[in-house]
């Protein structure tokens, strides 16, 4: 039996890969929540909208690489980021009133939006792969690891290592960054307030003569951020392609919704379930239990509960328990 | 003008569109947009059922299309007696296992209560799900490992195998055909257990169920090399029409090529699609039939009462669930019917080739476009958003040729955009759904 080793092992690769994949969902789902509780309709081209945002930080990342200017170890994309969040707020701005803002007039039903998103979503789509292509593109430089797997075992002397990818520690650290930015904003703030108020009652919120079109605005710019934020974290820590921005759609709204959908701190409880649910089910675990069993009831297999293509499975299967359980979500949720 | 004349019209134009492509681009491809949008509309169809008349949100269509596809090949290809001896009766074991274990949960959990329940049902659910992959892995590693290359799966039902005439040609092998329905049945199959979870939730909720489980159907597709081979696809599926390679052999048929001043390679290519033409459009004629009668029975109307207004339709003693259940039923089945035919057409499964975009989001544009509630306009949408995606691509390259035209050959920007013509697809699709989203949402041939 050997606790530290296997804790080790467990931390390398359960833990510290489902914190940084959590909170890349976490900071998606923020984003489909927001739409959700002010807009209130469920945004199918948000996983466009990161690929977009993504798409221009890479832009932006050569443009700076070409100028010689890096972000010294860390990755240049984060100098770029600005820049990307910049025109992706530009872009939903004019979505916004190009298309959302005919059907919010109408008092269109939400389902209405819903298909509307989903015309957008393939125009986003289009747009991406125009401007950047299909192929897989990596743009993280700078240091790969804050701590390498042998410099662990050396300094410990475990036989265990533990890597941390310096784009795992930045995932971590921006996303609180994002989200105690947006807490602050929403608890504390006049414009925050009022969006707060506007997603619980909009009657009473416009009786009390909020301006409704600031509050949209601010929301998408918000969302916009946000989405891009996300697109560029997982980037980084994995790879750019505009396929797989649309296939996330999934882990998201699972976790928008297992979360609660309008409650942004649902959001992130939920993206850290469904993180952490994925990892642990598609995760071998004869690496860790080697350590905690004696010798002769050693796992012949891998202890794996699924195949790693599967994870899609896990994130729906938790969300239809949690709503079959409890229909608005972990967190009180709104349900129209 | 009167709604019948536009409607004629209409269809006319999908007839002059692909005669202009056959005169433009020839016939064979004229041929292949006409097969592959009859399908597309068998799928609008089958949507426009869900969503026209029950208002129920489906984005899952690839999922239902995929087990239709998956049904071509349990149907139309031979068993692989080998696997079966090796494994084959050991992996059903270990899905009945799999079902028993689910059964148990069920049963337990109506026998017990309180910290017994609970503790039972966890309990059951650890041992079941163990004891389920040790027989199940098992059986599967054993399939799995006959012949790789070729088979590595369990095969199909086609005991009859390949037919061949005297000279060894190959023969139509109208056994597939029953694969249509059976993708149908195995659709409903699906259907009936995602309905009977998912239909109760709110329609975005119902939305993101029915994508999450068109997901799982592809994973499992892609990953359960015994059921169709994974991602190895299945090859060479039979045929329910001639093969060109047969008739090029006929003595009779090359002289009646000849007779109309064709050679036999182009003759037979086309007569062959056009027997698929022949075959599908039956099919969408009988399905359009059925929905037209359904759509004016009383059982449409309460439907339709339904979409409008599920609480009045309630208090007039109508069973919402159970009729929604029904129509996610048969509209998935019809998904179901399409896929297995699309399939067929193909000759081949390829799970890879399944995309979302392409197998759900494209069938929405068809019926939002056609016209939701109106099966005419879900046929005419799925005959002309096909049309539109596969000439957007070559329209896209026109259009970039000229736009790039003044520009220097070699430019960075000229290569560019020539090479992103094959993107403007989604992006057309895109505008042409919020075009009619925004001027006329209620598509082309309106609901009555």
């Amino acid at each position: 039996m050997d606790y530290l080793n296997a804790l080790v092992a467990f931390l390398n690769f359960v833990f510290v890969p489902g914190l940084a994949y959590g909170a890349q969902l976490a900071i998606g789902a923020l984003g489909v929540t927001l739409i959700y509780g002010i807009l209130r309709f469920s945004n199918f081209a948000h996983g466009d909208t990161m690929a977009f945002g993504t798409a221009m930080t890479i832009i932006g990342t050569n443009s700076l690489l070409a100028l010689g200017i890096t972000f010294g170890s860390l990755p240049t994309a984060l100098l770029a980021l600005p820049f990307g969040i910049g025109v992706t707020i530009l872009l939903v701005l004019f979505t916004d009133w190009l298309v959302y803002k005919f059907y919010r007039d109408q008092k269109a039903k939400p389902v209405i939006l819903v298909i509307v998103s989903m015309g957008v979503m393939f125009v986003m789509n289009g747009v991406v792969r125009f401007i950047i292509g299909v192929r897989d593109i990596r743009f993280a430089d700078g240091e790969r690891f804050l701590i390498t797997a042998r410099e662990f075992k050396e300094m410990t002397g475990l036989r265990e290592g533990l890597a941390i990818k310096t784009t795992q520690a930045i995932t971590v650290v921006v996303a609180l960054i994002a989200m105690a930015l947006l807490f602050w904003f929403l608890n504390k703030t006049r414009t925050g307030k009022s969006m707060r108020a506007f997603s619980d009652n909009e009657d009473l919120a416009l009786l009390s003569g909020i301006n409704p079109d600031w509050v949209v605005k601010v929301t998408w710019m918000i969302v916009a951020a946000l989405a891009t934020t996300a697109g560029v974290l997982y980037g980084l820590d994995k790879s750019f392609k505009a396929f797989t921005y649309f296939q996330l759609l999934l882990p998201i709204f699972a976790a928008a919704i297992v979360g609660g959908l309008g409650n942004p701190l649902g959001a992130i409880a939920g993206g850290f379930v469904i993180a952490f649910s994925e990892v642990t089910i598609t995760y071998a675990w004869k690496k860790v239990l080697v350590y905690l069993l004696p010798e002769s009831l050693e796992p012949d297999g891998l202890v794996q509960l699924m195949s790693t293509d599967y994870k899609f499975a896990v994130s729906f299967a938790i969300l239809i328990i949690v709503l079959l359980f409890k229909p608005t979500g972990l967190f009180k949720g709104q349900s129209v | 003008m009167n709604p019948a004349l536009k409607n004629t019209l209409l269809f006319g134009l999908v007839a002059v569109l692909l005669i202009g492509t056959g005169f433009v681009q020839g016939w064979n491809s004229a041929l292949f947009i006409l097969n592959m949008g009859l399908v597309s509309a068998i799928l609008a169809l089958g949507v426009n059922l869900q969503w026209g008349f029950a208002g129920l949100f489906n984005i899952g269509v690839m999922g239902f299309v995929a087990l239709g596809g998956l049904a071509a090949v349990l149907v139309g290809m031979p068993p692989v007696g080998e696997a079966w001896a090796a494994g084959g009766f050991q992996v059903f074991a270990g899905l009945g296992l799999g079902v028993a274990t689910v059964v148990g949960v069920v049963f337990l959990r109506k026998k017990l209560t309180g910290r017994a329940k609970t503790l039972g049902t966890v309990a059951m659910l650890i041992i079941g799900f163990f004891v389920y992959r040790a027989v199940f892995d098992a059986g599967v590693a054993a399939v799995e490992a006959v012949n790789p290359a070729l088979t590595g799966n369990l095969g199909g039902i086609n005991f009859f195998g390949p037919h061949r005439d005297a000279n060894d040609m190959l023969l139509p092998d109208y056994f597939i055909l029953l694969a249509w329905p059976m993708g149908g049945l195995l659709a409903a199959g699906a259907a009936w257990i995602i309905g009977k979870t998912a239909l109760g939730l709110r329609s975005d909720y119902l939305a993101i169920a029915t994508l999450g489980i068109a997901e799982i159907i592809i994973a499992i597709m892609k990953n359960e090399d015994w059921l169709a081979r994974g991602v190895k696809n299945v090859n060479g599926l039979p045929r329910p029409v001639p093969y060109e390679v047969t008739l090029q052999n006929d003595p009779g048929f090359i002289a009646r090529a000849a007779s109309f001043g064709m050679d036999p390679v182009t003759a037979s290519t086309i007569y062959t699609k056009l027997c698929y033409s022949v075959l599908f459009a039956t099919v969408l004629l009988i399905l359009l039939w059925l929905a037209q009668k359904a759509l004016n029975s009383p059982w449409g109307r309460m439907m339709r009462a339904i979409r409008d207004n599920e609480v009045a339709a309630q208090a007039m003693g109508k069973n919402v669930t159970a009729r929604h259940l029904q129509i996610f039923i048969l509209g998935s089945a019809i998904c179901g019917i399409a896929g297995a035919m699309m399939t067929t057409l193909d000759g081949q499964l390829t799970p890879t080739s399944y995309q979302p975009l392409r197998f759900t989001f494209l069938i929405w544009v068809m019926v939002i476009v056609g016209g939701s509630g109106n099966n005419f306009g879900a046929v005419l949408g799925g005959m002309l958003i096909w049309w539109l995606w596969v000439q957007v691509e070559p329209l896209g390259l026109w259009l970039m040729n000229l736009l790039t035209s003044g520009m220097a050959d070699g430019s960075a920007l000229k290569e560019h955009m020539i090479e992103s013509a094959a993107h403007m697809r989604l992006l057309t699709m895109g505008v042409v759904l919020l075009l009619v989203l925004r001027f006329s949402p209620r598509g082309l041939i309106p609901e009555r």
